[in-house]
């Protein structure tokens, strides 16, 4: 039998630089180690002078191809509070709307010797595009529908503020599985820290072969401990295509409602919110609602990113012992 | 019908090779001469007469290969491949015959426009090449080119590949049709409506990375559809490309029941799967695309036991500025005529996985028994169409330029063994 592809056909891997593009790439001791750091960036913002000193010095780059309120004004926010230069670029208004390719703009922008790049793409693997062709640190901003790592290492770093642990929970993801980065970061960081998912939503927005339970069930929401609304992504949903018949059916059957949840169970969702859709007013407000904690989690959760993809503590991507070794 | 350039006949003896050729049973170290290029004599020992000697110890003397299935590009997209670089990087990996698709720019559907590729081969082709031309004007799907008179300007077969056609009543006038031209159909088979926006297989790789999936039920349902109505018709169709089991299934099937149909397979598809995807590297974006295992292991038993008579490359060649790009943003289509034999040889011969016999039928008597060219065999009196290969030598895919005006292979960077010593096509040495 022959052994498979990818690491005997593929040229040998280059020392791998610091970057985090997938939480595919993360160890537990990884998610462990930035979400202490997170919490000791809370407490520094909490004292009157918020300003850090520690990345002085430093370019970060926010490279926006898609709008984004919450994940772009945080990753700003976050370089600024670590006394980093920033520089935001998005692609309306830049020479994106000229028609230069994501490999162009990169080099163009690696010009300026960036210490990291933050990108948001609509195509998968536009991050390691740029991880390729720059010398910089890259920090995946959400590509596609394939990852969002910071979005997961943030409600990590919520659930376990909010409840004190997070082995042993049980999160239960609700919506449109199949077209959500954020569902397919949470999973894999939810099984690399020991919370047990439940995958619930329309069929055919539940893709087929992940790796999670699936039901279509939306009662199966009541035995979590969590649930996890995910954005009704009209904007990907093609003319035609048929994923559910209505908005209003999908609501009728998936939307979270108070009459839905068990009192005290706690309800996340990544914004922006469809109130309405997915997600009831009277949840979305409820004491129980985790949402403005998440986007304040969002901005320490960056933070340590920045940190820890900058300074000794590397984000690990890949191999950490390979790159102190080189 | 195949044209190349007018090249001098080659007179040449080789010596100590291996002579094997699987169709005519022959596997012996045997001597054979060419004299001005037909193979004349074969022998223990023949005559060298004032021939040049090549001394080929410890080297396999075979027909050389035929693919057919070949994107040359031209017209239209010359900066990608020319008539002249493709038949080049064919010489280069040991074929003597290949298929070029009609689906170019403009599309290969009128005989004015296939006149004029073949004034081009008779210029610039190195190996011979025959033409597919286009089943559907423009390959839109809506009418029929006039298969009448592009078969009598030399077209070889009819496709619309690249492209599905997607309708039902369209496909069965066009059986209907090319049964009198006597050439077979050559069928993209692709559900639109169920590939619609996918890239990656549809299975726990696209799952996992969220790439939008073209699931094996795209390609079966249309396999199954054209078996159907090419059972019905009575009509000869090879399905291009599979890729899905339920597909070489299907081929099994229709065949065991008399439908004249024959299919191929890619090197890419018996060799990788779609967990190769998790590079996210454009250069294993294909269509269709890569599957996985149980696929894999499908379409190997279908080689096997010839159910699936040829294997072809889909060279598909492509700018590096459109393959530099994000997975989604990227072309579909990979090169692959200067690595299949080795990268077959190496991932399947070599682990014992099929025989070398049967690559070299599979790589050249069954693509030209399909297409009703004459078969490269090593035989007193035929055309010189030999390849000498090495299969001791191993190279690395990428450390010399490619003759391909494209470098976009799914094997860059890797180590093969086997090694195209030397080519004659049409018998001249094209390559050495």
């Amino acid at each position: 039998m022959i052994r498979l592809v990818k690491d005997d056909l593929r040229p040998p891997a280059e020392p791998p630089k610091r970057h985090l593009l997938s939480v595919a790439d993360l160890t537990r001791d990884d998610v462990d180690r930035l979400l202490g750091t997170a919490q000791t960036f809370a407490a520094s913002l909490e004292r009157h002078v918020k300003k850090l000193p520690t990345l002085k010095g430093h370019l970060v780059v926010n490279l926006f191809y898609e709008s984004s309120t919450r994940t772009s004004s945080s990753f700003e926010l976050a370089a600024k509070r670590l006394s980093a230069d920033t520089l935001t670029v998005k692609s309306t208004g830049s020479s994106v709307d000229k028609g230069e390719s994501l490999k162009d703009t990169a080099l163009t922008l690696g010009a300026y010797d960036p210490d990291v790049i933050v990108i948001r793409h609509p195509q998968i693997g536009a991050p390691q595009l740029v991880a390729e062709v720059t010398e910089a640190h890259v920090v995946n901003a959400g590509d596609g529908k394939h990852q969002h790592p910071t979005q997961a290492l943030l409600d990590l770093y919520t659930i376990r503020q909010e409840i004190g642990r997070l082995e042993g929970l049980h999160v239960a993801i609700v919506g449109d599985v199949l077209h959500s980065r954020v569902a397919r970061s949470l999973l894999q960081g939810f099984a690399l820290v020991g919370i047990r998912t439940t995958l619930v939503g329309p069929p055919a927005l539940l893709p087929r072969e992940l790796p999670a339970e699936t039901t279509t069930d939306i009662e199966a929401i009541r035995d979590a401990d969590v649930v996890y609304v995910l954005r009704m992504q009209n904007e990907r949903m093609e003319a035609g295509a048929n994923f559910v018949p209505s908005l209003r059916e999908y609501t009728a059957r998936w939307g979270v409602t108070p009459e839905r949840l068990r009192p005290g169970q706690k309800v996340m969702h990544p914004g922006p919110m469809n109130r309405g859709v997915e997600i009831d007013d009277r949840v979305a407000d409820s004491p129980d609602s985790l949402i403005t904690t998440q986007v304040r989690s969002g901005l320490v959760v960056r933070m340590a990113v920045l940190y820890d993809v900058l300074t000794g503590g590397p984000v690990g991507v890949q191999a950490l012992a390979a790159a102190e070794v080189a | 019908m195949l044209w190349q350039k007018e090249l001098p006949g080659a007179n040449v003896v080789i010596r100590g090779a291996r002579v094997l050729d699987p169709a005519e049973g022959v596997d012996a170290r045997l001597e054979v001469r060419i004299d001005d290029g037909v193979i004349a004599d074969i022998a223990e020992r023949v005559d060298a007469n004032e021939h040049r000697v090549i001394e080929a110890d410890g080297l396999v003397l075979a027909p050389a290969f035929v693919d057919p299935h070949v994107h040359l590009r031209t017209p239209g997209r010359e900066d990608e491949e020319t008539v002249a670089s493709g038949t080049s990087a064919a010489a280069a990996g040991g074929y003597c015959a290949i298929l070029a698709m009609p689906n170019t720019d403009p599309v290969v559907d009128s005989a004015a426009t296939l006149g004029a590729l073949v004034e081009t081969a008779r210029d610039e082709a190195l190996v011979p090449v025959g033409f597919l031309a286009a089943i559907t004007r423009g390959q839109h799907g809506e009418e029929l080119t006039e298969m009448g008179e592009l078969a009598d300007t030399g077209a070889v077969a009819f496709s619309d590949d690249g492209m599905p056609v997607a309708s039902a009543g369209l496909m069965r006038r066009a059986l209907q049709y090319a049964s009198s031209t006597d050439r077979p159909l050559a069928l993209h088979c692709e559900e639109p409506t169920l590939s619609r926006g996918g890239h990656v297989h549809e299975g726990r790789v696209a799952a996992e990375l969220g790439f939008a999936g073209y699931p094996s039920v795209a390609e079966s349902v249309a396999v199954e559809r054209d078996l159907s109505i090419a059972g019905y018709e009575g009509g000869r169709i090879h399905v291009l490309h599979l890729s899905a089991a339920e597909s070489a299934e299907a081929l099994r099937r229709a065949r065991d029941a008399g439908v004249a149909a024959s299919g191929e397979v890619t090197p890419h598809h018996l060799v990788l799967t779609d967990d190769a995807v998790r590079s996210l590297d454009p250069n294993v974006k294909m269509n269709p695309p890569l599957r996985a295992e149980q696929d894999r292991q499908v379409l190997l038993e279908g080689v096997r036991n010839g159910t699936i008579e040829a294997i072809a490359t889909d060279h598909a060649p492509h700018a590096a500025h459109e393959k530099e790009v994000p997975f989604e943003a990227a072309p579909f289509g990979v090169t692959g005529l200067e690595t299949a034999f080795a990268a077959l040889y190496t991932h399947l011969v070599e682990p014992g996985v099929l025989t070398l016999e049967t690559l070299l039928e599979r790589m050249s008597a069954g693509p030209a028994r399909i297409f009703g060219l004459d078969r490269p065999r090593v035989a007193a009196g035929a055309s010189a169409n030999l390849v000498l290969l090495d299969l001791d030598r191993g190279w690395t895919v990428g450390e010399r330029p490619f003759r391909s005006r494209s470098g976009n292979s799914w094997l860059l960077g890797s180590p093969l063994d086997g090694t195209v010593r030397m080519t004659l096509a049409g018998g001249s040495v094209v390559h050495e």
